[in-house]
């Protein structure tokens, strides 16, 4: 009996409050709406990447009372990964007043979404994952694949490959497997590899492991077979550890495994446990807490009990700070937009000219205490990538440790392909290619 | 030129892979084979079991604590879907049983996350997985110790099978149910206790597939390798169940190293169901599946 | 037994009077109330659904051979129909939507074949090979994506004969035209010889046989139909709903949904399948929102929503041991009940 009034009472009062939310006047607020996703097959990295975004707002409200005076505010819908439950979110999120940005964290929400965010004019941000050729802003002008797209990841690890064998002439005569998980995401790379061992003449295999990728006894015994210098893990979910398991299983060393930016997270490799020991794995973003950002995350935000990680102990996992860098450029965006547009809640159009102009170079990744957290970048009207650098890290056992200096992919190589793909796009869907970046954006 | 050491390490790779199919497939064949409901939820149990019995472990409990912790939870879980689920459901048609053990899975997963979290976990259960060679034939540790561990299971379950009360009362239910009942069985107690075993066996198949993928929530995925497993050998034979798993899993592995390529490769999603299919168009109830009696 | 007529008679033209009321109630009010968000993300995707357990009912309710594969033929129709509308120009949207369902139901034909042979469960399962084949054979040749490197396809505007159906009422309005006429001619269908060859299949196969009903037609021609009709629900999936589509949205967990959809509606009901897929496409989203809203402040929105599956487990399993032959049969004996309650004198009472 009493437990029952209780709840009433909580509930009336959560009632209360979220009446009194929408009834409040939106002054100076910026909203982001995120399709989280913290059930299902991928909560695990969910939670940390909605969770190191949330973290990094809160921390932006606490501290600085919001960008410039606008408080920071958010809403969670979840997607349980699935696209029509992200498409179901946003279109009841949509209509919330001074949306800045939509951060999906999902190739298949995203791709449902750039028809309808180009309609509605709000920026669509696909931090390290999403449509390669998006990375053209002269046709996808509310797109952003910051940091990093599939491509320059490509061509991201072959440069750290080259540079592990000594330069990239040692890359002759080598031989690459590049093990794939069997969807669109996983094949997405498969002409670059072609195009890049044709370039530095090494010798190329590429794999496909079934969906979900519960079982890889045949290919591994075909890789053990090839006898290959090294093998790319293009992997996703229980792939991954499977893999490093199965290739302990084949004798193949670990650290001559090299993964990609969907196979580089704690939960990728804790699974595998010892036969995960050495293995190699791209990322934009270090992991650990020492860096001073974080500290203050810790401090500010957990300090005042509003963290979003119920465990504290995946502070600074490779998730969480994808999170947290993540919050670092939409954040900097809308502050970047205000310079120009004043400083009062923003719209779409205006919060995508920030992006647009998000430059931040060493020096003022420092001043946001992010140095070591990621390198630099560089977004333009045309180029909505921004030139991330990458870094290999390295698992030990325990933590991942980085083993590289940043390195960049080689952007002069891969700009015409993407634009021939831009252009082929713009053309079947009648869309008008900028010129510049003060065109008026087209419908 | 075929490459006969290879041919035999992918053969030999396969039918360990077979291995690990066969033990989710027997815990649907217990299932079906007494109470005819094909127990779409085996594979969330699954994950329940290693699941909890990881978090037992991560919290300080011994491994042996832990195993007969979850051992008594898996018991009590089978069970308590016999009464809530099954028992009200008994005579509905095939299809509505299925269903609701459909509905039982959503339950099972979601309330396995609730309780220990959507954290993934390794889990080591003290197989090193290094490999050894065998006339320069790779062969794994961990999957012959899974084939010890299988084999263990079914002479454990034929011997209960043949020599104990319970276990013929299974037989006679499997047979016949109208007969089993006339003779006074008690259909419930029987059920009960073919649930219990269910759990045990989702226990087993969870930790040794747990110590292969990492245990999280796409080990409820391994249901998919069970059902061609089912469909070769028939859904009410164990023996079919050990059969099917050795076969669909030597011809995955050949069908994806030998005739995969032609195709670009990734063939294993379905080949083994096109190879079951196949084979039940001669055999229309499996290799060793019962044949249903019909009249007009 | 003439009262017992007069009432099934009474029933049925009240049956056609409430599918009346619903289909002006469909066109008149709904886009005049429905905000976008209501049209767009609730009830475009219920008619698609709706219109594919339709279909799936044709074949697992009527005919009695269990599918696991919907969701295949569902990317058999999305991608028939963008290939023909991109590789023969100028084909009017109507002919691309039946071509799209007849290719579905061509493929659905040959992985019914085995059902030739198969009962049961031996069926049920080797269905799946169409599902993954299906999606496999999507995802491995980029044809069928017009080699788009991520294998997503994106839908052409919807337009016939120069009206198009750009925003949220127009495309509700042309799904929902879809799904009535052929929902209409299904039902017209299964009141033909082949309707009742279908029930003869399912009730008693050899019986059925014995009085000459042709088991091979009979079977194949419910494949076929079945397999369109989801087919074009394919299509208002990938045209009029999501817009863009991967093969992997249509996997195995949707096929479950579809089945769920006519069990939990109920079985060889056409009203059920709409039933249905209001409970399993509407009651997740009113659950999540008003979970939200109340508790949201309390628990954290991962917990909440696994409680809320959690409950969707509870009330399918206490669905099925309260009513087996679905929501459609609750309905209909609430409906009896009250019809009787208020004419009592003039409804005879049937022992039951």
């Amino acid at each position: 009996m009493s437990m029952l009034r209780r709840l009433k009472m909580t509930m009336g009062a959560a009632l209360a409050v979220s009446l009194a939310s929408t009834l409040a006047v939106h002054a100076d607020e910026q909203f982001f709406p995120l399709q989280s996703y913290r059930v299902g097959p991928y909560a695990a990295g969910g939670t940390g990447f909605f969770g190191g975004f949330i973290d990094y707002l809160n921390l932006v409200n606490i501290r600085d009372g919001g960008i410039n005076g606008v408080k920071l505010t958010w809403d969670e819908g979840e997607t349980q990964y699935e696209v029509e439950r992200g498409i179901e979110v946003y279109e009841r999120l949509k209509s919330h007043p001074g949306i800045a940005a939509w951060n999906p964290l999902s190739v298949g929400i995203a791709y449902a979404m750039i028809d309808r965010i180009t309609k509605d004019r709000v920026p669509l941000i696909t931090i390290n994952h999403g449509r390669t050729d998006s990375t053209d802003g002269r046709v996808f002008p509310y797109v952003f694949p910051l940091l990093l797209n599939p491509y320059s990841e490509t061509s991201g690890i072959v440069n750290y490959i080259a540079s592990r064998e000594g330069g990239p002439d040692k890359l002759k005569g080598k031989k690459i497997v590049v093990l794939y998980h069997g969807s669109p995401y996983g094949k997405e790379t498969i002409p670059i590899y072609k195009l890049l061992a044709d370039k530095y003449a090494f010798s190329l295999e590429q794999i496909e492991v079934p969906h979900p990728g519960n079982e890889q006894q045949s290919q591994w015994l075909s890789i053990r077979r090839a006898k290959p210098d090294y093998v790319v893990l293009r992997g996703w979910g229980v792939m991954n550890p499977v893999a490093l398991k199965t290739a302990q299983k084949v004798g193949f060393p670990a650290d001559h495994i090299i993964g990609n930016v969907w196979s580089n997270s704690e939960e990728d490799v804790i699974p595998a446990g010892d036969a995960a020991k050495g293995y190699v794995a791209i990322t934009t973003q270090a992991s650990g807490s020492e860096y001073p950002v974080l500290q203050e995350v810790i401090k500010t935000v957990y300090g005042a009990n509003k963290g979003n990680l119920e465990d504290k102990k995946r502070i600074g996992s490779v998730y969480h700070n994808l999170g947290i860098v993540n919050g670092i450029l939409n954040v900097e965006a809308v502050r970047i937009a205000q310079a120009k547009f004043g400083k009062r809640t923003l719209t779409g159009d205006e919060v995508r000219w920030g992006f647009e102009h998000l430059q931040l170079d060493p020096a003022r990744v420092e001043a946001l205490g992010a140095k070591g957290l990621f390198h630099s970048i560089n977004v333009t009207w045309d180029n909505h990538e921004g030139d991330g650098r990458v870094t290999f890290q390295q698992w030990d056992g325990s933590k991942w440790k980085v083993v590289s200096d940043w390195i960049a992919p080689d952007w002069a190589f891969l700009r015409p392909i993407i634009e021939r793909s831009s252009t082929a796009y713009a053309k079947e869907h009648g869309i008008k290619v900028r010129t510049s970046g003060d065109d008026p954006v087209s419908q | 030129m075929v490459d006969y050491q290879f041919l035999i390490e992918v053969l030999i790779g396969g039918l360990l892979s077979g291995v690990m199919y066969s033990l989710v497939a027997i815990g649907f064949v217990l299932i079906y084979k007494t109470s005819g409901v094909l127990n779409f939820a085996q594979g969330a149990m699954l994950l329940f079991a290693a699941l909890t019995f990881v978090s037992l472990v991560e919290r300080g409990a011994p491994f042996a604590a832990a195993l007969v912790a979850t051992l008594v939870i898996m018991v009590g879980l089978g069970i308590t879907i016999e009464r809530t689920v099954l028992r009200p459901l008994v005579n509905q048609p095939p299809i509505t049983l299925f269903m609701a053990t459909l509905g039982l899975s959503y339950v099972i997963e979601a309330a396995a996350q609730l309780l220990w979290g959507t954290q993934v976990h390794g889990l080591d259960i003290g197989i090193s997985d290094t490999p050894f060679e065998l006339a320069g034939v790779l062969i794994s540790r961990f999957d012959l110790f899974a084939a010890a561990v299988a084999g263990a299971l079914v002479t454990v379950f034929a011997l209960f099978f043949r020599y104990t009360r319970t276990g013929l009362s299974f037989r006679a239910v499997a047979d016949d149910q109208f007969a089993a009942l006339a003779v006074g069985l008690r259909l419930p107690r029987v059920w009960a206790a073919v649930w219990t075993v269910a759990g045990i066996v989702a226990l087993v198949g969870g930790l040794l597939w747990g110590a292969r993928l990492g245990v999280q929530f796409s080990l409820s995925l391994v249901v998919l390798k069970a059902l061609p497993v089912l469909v070769l050998g028939g859904f009410d034979s164990i023996a079919g169940a050990i059969v099917g798993g050795l076969l669909i899993g030597a011809i995955e592995k050949l069908a994806e190293v030998y005739v995969g390529p032609f195709f670009g490769g990734g063939i294993e999603a379905w080949a083994a169901y096109v190879v079951a299919l196949a084979l039940l168009l001669i055999r229309p109830s499996g290799l060793y599946g019962q044949k249903p009696v019909e009249r007009v | 037994m003439a009262a017992l007529a007069s009432t099934q008679s009474r029933r049925v033209s009240a049956e056609t009077l409430g599918i009346g009321i619903a289909i002006v109630a469909a066109y008149g009010v709904v886009p005049l109330a429905g905000s976008d968000y209501l049209l767009d993300a609730v009830l475009t995707p219920f008619l698609a659904l709706a219109l594919a357990a339709v279909g799936l009912n044709v074949l697992t309710g009527y005919a009695g051979q269990v599918s696991l594969g919907s969701a295949a033929f569902l990317a058999v129709g999305a991608y028939a129909a963008y290939n023909l509308h991109l590789r023969i120009p100028g084909l009017p949207l109507l002919v691309d939507l039946v071509l799209a369902g007849s290719i579905a139901a061509a493929v659905g034909i040959v992985f019914g074949l085995p059902s030739l042979r198969l009962r049961g469960f031996y069926l049920a399962v080797s269905t799946l090979a169409a599902q993954f084949f299906v999606q496999w054979a999507l995802t491995k040749f980029g044809w069928f994506s017009n080699d788009n490197a991520s294998g997503v396809i994106d839908a052409p505007p919807l337009s016939i004969a120069g009206v198009s159906f750009t925003n949220p009422v127009e495309r509700y309005v042309f799904s929902l035209t879809v799904v009535v006429v052929l929902s209409l001619v299904t039902l017209r269908l299964l009141r033909s010889q082949s309707g009742r060859n279908f029930v003869a299949v399912r009730d008693h196969e050899i019986a059925a046989k014995v009085i000459g009903v042709p088991i091979l037609r009979t079977k194949l021609l419910a494949f076929g139909i079945s397999s369109f009709l989801i087919g074009v629900a394919g299509v208002l999936w990938a045209f009029a709903y999501l817009r863009t589509v991967e093969p992997a949205g249509f996997n195995l967990d949707r096929s479950f949904q579809i089945l769920f959809i006519i069990i939990i509606g109920g079985l060889a009901s056409l009203r059920g399948s709409f039933v249905g897929a209001a409970f399993i496409v509407v009651f997740p989203l009113l659950l999540s929102r008003v979970g939200a809203a109340l508790l949201g402040s309390v628990f954290d929105s991962g917990v909440l929503e696994m409680s809320q599956r959690i409950l969707i487990g509870v009330l399918i399993i206490a669905f099925l041991i309260a009513e087996p032959r679905g929501l459609i049969a609750l309905w209909d004996r609430t409906w009896a009940r009250t019809w009787a309650a208020v004419w009592p004198a003039k409804h005879p009472t049937i022992p039951t």
